[in-house]
């Protein structure tokens, strides 16, 4: 294979399940794990008579989710039904939006080796989850749990611009952050209510048209979501360099071979017959709704990394990582808040360095970190204000997440206060030079490398709690003034 | 127009319904009725007229996010065909 | 007034009466259902009739009355479209996809009189999934007209209008897509009202084409109308197409003067087509109209013509979507043998639907289809605005549209036995009011050949109450909603 000489064109759809209480179209919970059908009232379940009416959070979040990726909200959409028989689909049709989607373009900024890329959005739109078929232990039926169905999901759609698996996942796991950044999904992918699904296909280097796509089903892990388009990739490229066709077709991905596989093609091929829902009238979204969804977003990552860098003065890389995620930010702000006056370069640096490690030393999430915002600040003020040291204050921070306690309680019980009184520094030195009056003359002669055996000297005598800027000046002035 | 009986068979499927032979006779008859009926509609000068889906103006009506609906799962399954420990059963499903 | 007589009268006389404690609940819905249990086997009206629930009903409503005299319409009897979910009862649709379907839930409008006290008599026959003009296409055997049993009551709400007019009911619930209860109230001699489009919540009421569909009432006169019209209209959160609005009660509006009312005469609808027996009986109502104070104004409902076409593309599209939820799977028909899953579905719909129903289906996934969408559906749904837009016009010179229901009286049984499409043509003057979602109400105006004729009202969009007054006035200068079928004239009490 010679995967140098093609190129490969990826678009994803992703189901976000919305984070609302009841389901999208009843008054039934959306709670997960609940007993079979127990969830499903009779909107659900399609019985006789009943009807849908539309939840308003549902709504509210398909808006929030337009204005951060910066798309058309429509003032009118279309509730369409998709109609197709199964049994996991009750009324036999899904109620989706078809020709006119909530969600207009709009685009997210990924970030891969080769650096940073705009991938544009089609559309995001409203529809509802079907239910689950469960196929042991039935006497060789298969038994139809409906609580799933009516769950509320938004459907994010690309266009196929991504170029490789890299720039897929990349893409995945920033709309992951954005959908939990602005509290419009959990993001939970183990309990599906984030998947993907991808539209893959390949064709030579420098063709216009586009090779026919394939794709790829329920994909609930980043993983596997590279997994199955690499193979994705790989089998339609041999395929093609064998003389074979892609088929266009739906494949479902099996971890445990690693592979992508044919589902068996539904009998109808697709005749979905759209129309607009009769029972739904246009959904119609103000200016001011949307205005006052707008004044309720928290600030996005896009704006809040851009103030990181030119207000703050934070590295871009800093500024990457600490909006990568909702809680990184949060947590972020929260110290910066709490520590008052120090410098948010400081700050940076130790939720991305101390803190990061730590966390992923212990395979935690940030929520759970050992060291709340307002510990951390404590401690950064101190070493800030030159109570202790820098290596004194990877120590403390060691004791703070190990042990618990807080930073200025610990630097006195612990005597961790660093040494900034000159005469004490002064007696101290003033000893070591008296000691080593062979180390003295030889650095008097010109040998600058015995300056570092004096100070670990006195390091080592104030048990590390010398100011070292205080101790180097100190240092040298006796050396040099004998 | 005329449907044929390949027709009336590819509508029969998409609505999954069983027709008998004879009944499929009968279908593609009354079925071509309908359409020379429908077919009428095309002499109309339709250029610029918005499609009308839902009679009126209103738009649809919103709910607020509450549970209001409890377990009722022994109600409901009671008119079902077929249950078994809460699931409903069909002929297995291959995926 | 005695038994017999009082249960011919209608829902205010009952009212009176059980307000008066001069007869109770349980007496009134004792002699209805015995009523019944005379007529049923020529007229057949009813597909469920369950007495020991309707007077467990009715004792309830006796103890309502006791507890709060205030409760003026509990114990009044009421005949319900077997379209409507009732907890408890059966509910059939009029077919055997349904044949053992008991309702986990009431439907709206069931709720709203149950909240009144209103005793349920039965569940009314009707052509499947409510899809028919003459209740031939029910499961259960067709409906009897009572004035003539070689006759159809009309569809598809027939067994309502037939129980109404054989006085087995003061009134009856009904619905209305394409004129489902106007035109069995007209060939029945009674009065029915089809509200505007979402003045009534259409939940629980199993849909046949859900922008079409609207419930409304089947009574005696238009006064009884107005007063059912208020208990079951109002905003539900439960149907997104319900709107909330604050009108007045239409009984409350009842007598208003109609003296200087402009009345609409479509010139399209009084010619070709149009039986003379029952043009001449539309036209001296309207001449009646004119007597009363009223002004006719000729206008021009071009498109109307084109209703009949667009109705049968776009009820059909909706109604294949809307009984794809018949599967055999969580209730209803299933077929005893399958092989697998796509049999399942196909066997049990192709024997749990009838012939009519299976036809609409077809024609509505094919309208839907790829390749069509756009030729049949869209510009079905295009042709419906320019129907609608007519209306408007035609609002603007006149206050009411008056008319007729259908172009003949009742016809015999059979008669489209062989020929079903040519039944839908009849409709012409009921389907457009539907398409634009105006209300519109029938009353009784005449006599062809000793069969009933209806004169239609049409409203401007949520006039009901302008349409109540004009068919109360038309009701207190003349007699004819008062006409009872001689051939029931006998039942005990």
């Amino acid at each position: 294979m010679t995967r140098a000489n093609w190129e490969v064109v990826i678009g994803l759809e992703t189901h976000a399940q919305l984070s609302t209480q009841s389901k999208i179209f009843s008054g039934a919970s959306v709670a997960f794990g609940a007993e079979p059908n127990t969830q499903a009232c009779a909107v659900d379940l399609g019985l006789p008579g009943v009807l849908p009416v539309p939840n308003r959070a549902a709504v509210e979040r398909a808006i929030r989710f337009g204005l951060a990726v910066g798309a058309h909200i429509a003032p009118v959409s279309i509730f369409a039904r998709k109609n197709y028989f199964y049994p996991d689909l009750p009324k036999g049709y899904q109620i989706s939006q078809m020709e006119i989607p909530v969600v207009q373009g709009g685009s997210l900024r990924i970030q891969t080796k080769a650096g940073e890329k705009i991938v544009n959005l089609t559309r995001a739109h409203l529809e509802e989850d079907a239910g689950k078929s469960l196929h042991e232990d039935f006497q060789g039926q298969s038994g139809i749990d409906l609580n799933r169905a009516g769950t509320p999901l938004l459907e994010i759609v690309t266009e196929p611009e991504m170029r490789s698996s890299e720039e897929a996942v990349a893409y995945a796991r920033a709309l992951h952050a954005l959908v939990r950044w602005i509290e419009i999904c959990d993001g939970n992918m183990q309990e599906g209510s984030f998947r993907c699904d991808a539209n893959v296909s390949v064709r030579p280097l420098g063709q216009k048209e586009f090779g026919t796509r394939c794709e790829i089903k329920n994909l609930n892990s980043f993983r596997f979501l590279e997994r199955a388009i690499e193979f994705e990739i790989k089998r339609q490229i041999e395929l093609i360099e064998d003389g074979g066709q892609v088929v266009q077709e739906t494949r479902l991905f099996d971890p445990d071979r690693d592979e992508t596989r044919s589902m068996r093609s539904k009998e109808d091929a697709h005749d979905y017959r759209y129309f607009p829902d009769p029972d739904l009238p246009p959904l119609c979204i103000s200016e001011e709704w949307i205005a006052e969804v707008a004044s309720g977003m928290p600030e996005l990552p896009k704006s809040r990394r851009q103030r990181y860098v030119n207000e703050l003065g934070l590295r871009e890389y800093d500024a990457d990582l600490l909006t990568a995620t909702r809680e990184a930010g949060e947590y972020f702000e929260a110290l910066r808040a709490a520590a008052n006056g120090v410098d948010a370069k400081l700050c940076a640096n130790w939720v991305n360095g101390e803190l990061s490690a730590a966390i992923n030393r212990a395979g935690l999430e940030l929520a759970d970190a050992k060291v709340n915002p307002t510990q951390l600040a404590a401690l950064l003020v101190r070493l800030a204000d030159g109570t202790i040291s820098g290596k004194i204050a990877k120590e403390l921070f060691e004791i703070m997440w190990s042990e618990g306690g807080e930073a200025d309680a610990l630097i006195e019980s612990r005597g961790l206060r660093q040494i900034s009184d000159t005469g004490a520094l002064e007696g101290v030195l003033k000893e070591l030079i008296a000691k080593h009056p062979d180390q003295v003359e030889e650095y008097r002669g010109g040998k600058d490398k015995v300056f570092g055996f004096f100070v670990g000297q006195a390091m080592k005598a104030t048990q590390g709690k010398a100011n070292p800027a205080q101790l180097n000046a100190l240092l040298k002035a006796l050396l040099l003034g004998g | 127009m005329r449907f044929t009986e390949e027709d009336v068979r590819r509508v029969a499927r998409l609505s999954r319904l069983a027709l008998e032979p004879k009944e499929i006779e009968g279908f593609q008859q009354d079925l071509s009725q309908i359409l020379d009926l429908a077919q009428k509609l095309q002499a109309i000068d339709t250029t610029n007229v918005e499609p009308l889906a839902h009679p009126g103006s209103s738009s649809v009506f919103l709910r607020a996010d509450l549970v209001t609906e409890t377990d009722q799962r022994e109600a409901f399954q009671a008119v079902a065909p077929e249950v078994d420990r809460g699931l409903y059963l069909v002929p297995r499903v291959v995926e | 007034m005695n038994l017999s007589e009082l249960l011919n009268q209608g829902v205010t006389a009952l009212s009176a009466a059980l307000g008066s404690r001069e007869v109770s609940a349980v007496e009134i819905a004792t002699a209805y259902l015995d009523r019944i249990e005379q007529a049923q086997p020529e007229l057949n009206a009813f597909i469920t009739v369950d007495r020991e629930h309707t007077l467990r009903d009715a004792t309830l409503a006796d103890s309502m009355r006791a507890a709060s005299p205030g409760q003026s319409l509990a114990g009044i009897p009421i005949a319900q479209k077997d379209v409507f979910c009732a907890k408890g009862w059966r509910t059939t649709a009029g077919s055997h996809m349904l044949e053992n379907f008991i309702a986990p839930y009431d439907s709206a409008v069931v709720q709203q009189l149950n909240k009144q006290g209103f005793v349920t008599l039965g569940r009314a026959n009707m052509d499947e999934f409510a899809m028919g003009s003459s209740n031939e296409n029910s499961y259960f055997g067709p409906v009897k007209n009572p004035w003539d049993l070689s006759r159809v009551p009309g569809g598809s709400s027939g067994g309502s209008a037939a129980a109404v007019a054989a006085g087995l009911a003061p009134a009856a619930t009904g619905t209305d897509t394409g004129g489902s209860i106007r035109q069995p109230a007209a060939w029945c001699g009674i009065s029915g009202i089809k509200p505007t489009y979402g003045r009534v919540s259409r939940f629980g009421m199993i849909a046949y084409a859900s922008s079409l569909d609207q419930a409304g009432i089947f009574a005696r006169s238009a006064q009884d109308l107005a007063i059912l019209m208020d208990v079951i209209s109002g905003h539900d959160p439960r149907d997104a197409t319900s709107v909330d609005r604050k009108d007045a009660p239409c009984a409350k509006e009842l007598d208003k003067d109609i003296r200087g009312l402009r009345v609409g005469i479509p010139k399209q609808w009084f010619g070709e087509g149009l039986s003379a027996g029952v043009k001449i009986v539309v036209e001296s109502a309207i001449q009646e109209l004119v007597m009363m104070g009223c002004e006719c104004v000729e206008i021009d409902l071009p498109m109307s013509e084109q209703a009949i076409p667009a109705y049968y593309v776009i009820a059909p599209a909706e109604a294949s979507s809307n009984l794809s939820r018949f599967d055999g799977v969580r209730f209803g028909h299933r077929a005893a043998q399958y092989k697998d899953l796509a049999e399942l579905y196909e066997r049990s719909r192709g024997e749990g639907f009838g012939p009519e129903v299976k036809r609409r289906i077809l024609m509505g996934s094919y309208v839907l289809s790829h390749g069509y969408y756009d030729a049949y559906y869209l510009q079905a749904q295009r042709v419906r605005r320019l129907i609608a837009n007519d209306f408007e016009r035609a609002f603007m010179l006149c206050d009411v549209i008056a008319g007729p229901v259908a172009p003949t009286t009742a016809f015999p049984l059979g008669s489209f036995g062989a020929d079903p499409v040519q039944m839908y043509l009849a409709d012409l003057y009921t389907i457009p009011v539907n398409l634009a979602g105006l209300p519109a109400l029938s009353i009784p105006a005449g006599f062809d050949a000793g069969m009933p004729v209806g004169l239609q009202l049409i409203g401007p969009w949520w006039q009901e109450a302008r349409l109540l007054q004009t068919a109360h006035a038309f009701q207190i200068a003349t007699d004819w909603h008062t006409k009872r079928p001689a051939l029931y004239s006998g039942l005990k009490p």
